[in-house]
């Protein structure tokens, strides 16, 4: 009976599971040794005798070394890093705000409110660029920082609202009545009580919102053009491409170090995270 | 230390809802004044608009001299205790009964001695530097209360405190509720659904249904004399017994089963269908000298110890009688039983009102 049921923990649970993990990380994987195998490597054919085209047997900085010396990727990362975090910035305040007046204040028009800031969200970026291009010029913006920090939030408010949202929704509103009657005023009692108890979903819509604004592409591939003001999605794919020239090495390694910010924020707050998608608070 | 007043207080919503209705009620100072009613009765609304976090749809409400309906709850000097207890889960025990002092600018000292003071009272002392999170039910409520008293209001406020303790603990928090409102004499608002609480705690129960005040009057006036229907069903366990009968000239009131005499004030409905109402302790076993007796078979017997409750059915209806322990009953045993001429309660058939 107990030999059955181990037999079939593993069938049903471990066997799956461990598909999953090879599934998911494998790309990852495969973006790790690219970035460590040296050229005569990675351009020699599979059949070719002792070809190991799961590991390396030469590991090599190369790549990191080019990537560093010929491509201003340092920038690039700065440059994203800068970005993002101007961007989730603005975002969150405004989501917070916004999201706190949706979920507890009752006005003419408040539900209608909620649901077009959700229809902008939905409004593919790929339509938004233009409008978008023609106000950064008007503005003069282009190709400077501030045409992304400025245009990212207008995917990321309303995704941060509505995150925010149903989160200040999961919070007890005797939380704030009762701090308005121990002598907070409304904007006291939401900025005293309300926040610190969402700093689960605060942090959850930051990660977010920072995650969405490192990757964001099309926006940084048609503001910026001079290689100096590129993001790291942007620069690694346009200057490290050349013509039909795929610079596998460098490529591979400059989404590893772009990856590598992400993950790391990810996991100091994985915690809060959970806590913050899956919501409620107790009093 | 304040009286509230309240007068011809309506709340209604935006929905169209009337949730409470031409509300009047002079709350003494120093009193504990109980709202109960099954919900959706008002109460709690009613509560509300005293502590200014529901606005009111017209009426006056004073807290002391001052009229407070436009004053945010902040300026009101009260303090409320919510029925999820609505501690602050980010900050210790501590910080929670000190806000308050700190929102109004007390001195440092001056809130640790408060809060000190409070938790002493309490008997949680040793809980001050833990979360929310970490204390029981009935440790977060003395928690919320002790929130409520460091601030030393005019008026406390208390929207069903007990309702989400296990009974026991609730019996306990009740006791001492009572005795902390003694202590410290200030005026009280307590809602609860519960008419024992309501009995228990007050000094004087105001009854609502659908909105409106049905009586306000002291636990035993409310159980003894009650104003109506509602009231007198809604007040005592188990529940008063209502049976309809017709009064014939003769003065004695019958329905299928049932005969009885009744008081004079009655005797001039001869030929009406009244109510008659009668608490389960209002019923005895019958001796021989007993002339309104009627005969019946127990559905169900209760033994509960200091008392029983006989179920059976008299005059068409489930009736419950309550009788002395030492009273040998089985189910369907025949017996008869008779009622108390001087604690019999008769309500208009129409409109319910006390006769």
């Amino acid at each position: 009976m107990l030999i059955e049921r181990k037999w079939k923990k593993w069938l049903y649970f471990y066997l799956p599971m461990a598909a999953f993990i090879v599934f998911t990380l494998f790309p990852f994987y495969w973006m790790a040794i690219t970035a460590f195998r040296p050229d005569n490597e990675l351009y020699a054919t599979w059949r070719q005798p002792n070809a190991a085209p799961l590991w390396t047997l030469h590991p090599t900085l190369e790549h990191f070394v080019g990537l560093m010396k010929t491509t201003a990727f340092p920038t690039w990362l700065w440059n994203t890093m800068a970005i993002a975090m101007v961007a989730t910035g603005i975002s969150l305040v405004c989501g917070m705000f916004a999201g706190y007046a949706l979920a507890r204040l009752k006005f003419r028009g408040s539900e209608f409110l909620g649901t077009a800031i959700f229809i902008t969200y939905l409004v593919p970026q790929t339509l938004l660029f233009i409008p978008l291009a023609d106000i950064v010029r008007d503005l003069q913006l282009g190709n400077t920082p501030w045409a992304l920090m400025l245009t990212y939030p207008t995917f990321l408010i309303p995704f941060c609202t509505w995150l925010l949202m149903g989160y200040f929704k999961t919070i007890p509103k005797e939380l704030e009545e009762c701090a308005r009657i121990d002598g907070a005023t409304r904007f006291g009692a939401m900025v005293r009580i309300i926040f610190p108890v969402a700093i689960p979903g605060i942090l959850s819509a930051g990660i977010f919102a920072f995650t969405l604004s490192w990757n964001e592409f099309i926006y940084a591939l048609i503001f910026m053009s001079s290689a100096d003001q590129k993001t790291v999605p942007v620069g690694v794919v346009s200057e490290l491409i050349r013509g039909d020239i795929f610079f596998w090495g460098q490529l591979m390694m400059g989404a590893l170090l772009g990856s590598v910010p992400v993950a790391i924020v990810y996991s100091f707050f994985v915690e809060y995270y959970v806590t913050g998608l899956t919501g409620s608070v107790k009093g | 230390m304040a009286t509230v007043t309240i007068r011809d207080l309506n709340k209604k919503y935006e929905n169209g809802f009337h949730a409470v209705k031409d509300v009047n009620l002079e709350i003494r100072d120093k009193e504990f004044v109980v709202l109960v009613g099954p919900s959706g009765c008002g109460k709690t609304t009613t509560l509300r608009m005293v502590a200014g976090l529901e606005e009111i749809t017209s009426g006056e409400i004073r807290i002391g001299e001052q009229v407070v309906n436009e004053l945010p709850p902040m300026d009101r000097n009260i303090a409320m205790v919510f029925q999820n207890y609505a501690l602050y889960p980010h900050k210790t025990v501590f910080d929670n009964m000190a806000f308050g002092l700190q929102m109004r600018g007390y001195a440092k000292a001056d809130i640790d001695k408060r809060v000190r003071e409070a938790a002493d009272m309490l008997g949680i002392q040793v809980l001050l530097e833990r979360k929310p999170r970490q204390l029981s039910g009935g440790q977060r409520q003395r928690v919320a209360v002790g929130r409520a008293i460091v601030r030393h209001p005019q008026v406390f406020l208390f929207d069903e405190p007990l309702s989400n303790l296990d009974a026991q603990l609730r019996v306990q928090m009740r006791v001492e509720l009572k005795r902390l409102h003694k202590r410290l004499e200030t005026t009280a608002i307590y809602v609860t659904h519960d008419q024992v609480e309501a009995m228990t705690l007050g000094d004087r129960v105001v009854v609502m249904k659908d909105g409106r005040v049905q009586q306000v009057g002291e636990p035993l006036e409310l159980y003894g004399r009650p104003a109506n229907k509602f009231v007198a069903s809604f007040i005592g366990s188990p529940a008063m017994n209502f049976v309809e009968v017709s009064i014939g000239g003769d003065g004695v009131a019958q329905t299928e089963g049932l005969r009885l005499r009744v008081p004079e004030r009655i005797r001039s409905r001869s030929g009406q269908r009244v109510t008659l109402g009668v608490r389960p302790e209002a019923l005895r076993i019958a001796n021989g000298s007993d002339q309104d007796s009627f005969t019946t078979t127990v559905d169900v017997v209760e033994p509960l110890g200091n008392e029983i409750l006989l179920n059976f059915r008299a005059g068409g209806v489930p009736m419950v009688a309550r009788v002395d322990p030492g009273v040998r009953v089985k189910m369907n045993d025949s017996i008869q039983l008779a009622f108390d001429p001087q604690r019999l309660h008769f309500f208009d058939a129409q409109s319910e009102a006390a006769l």
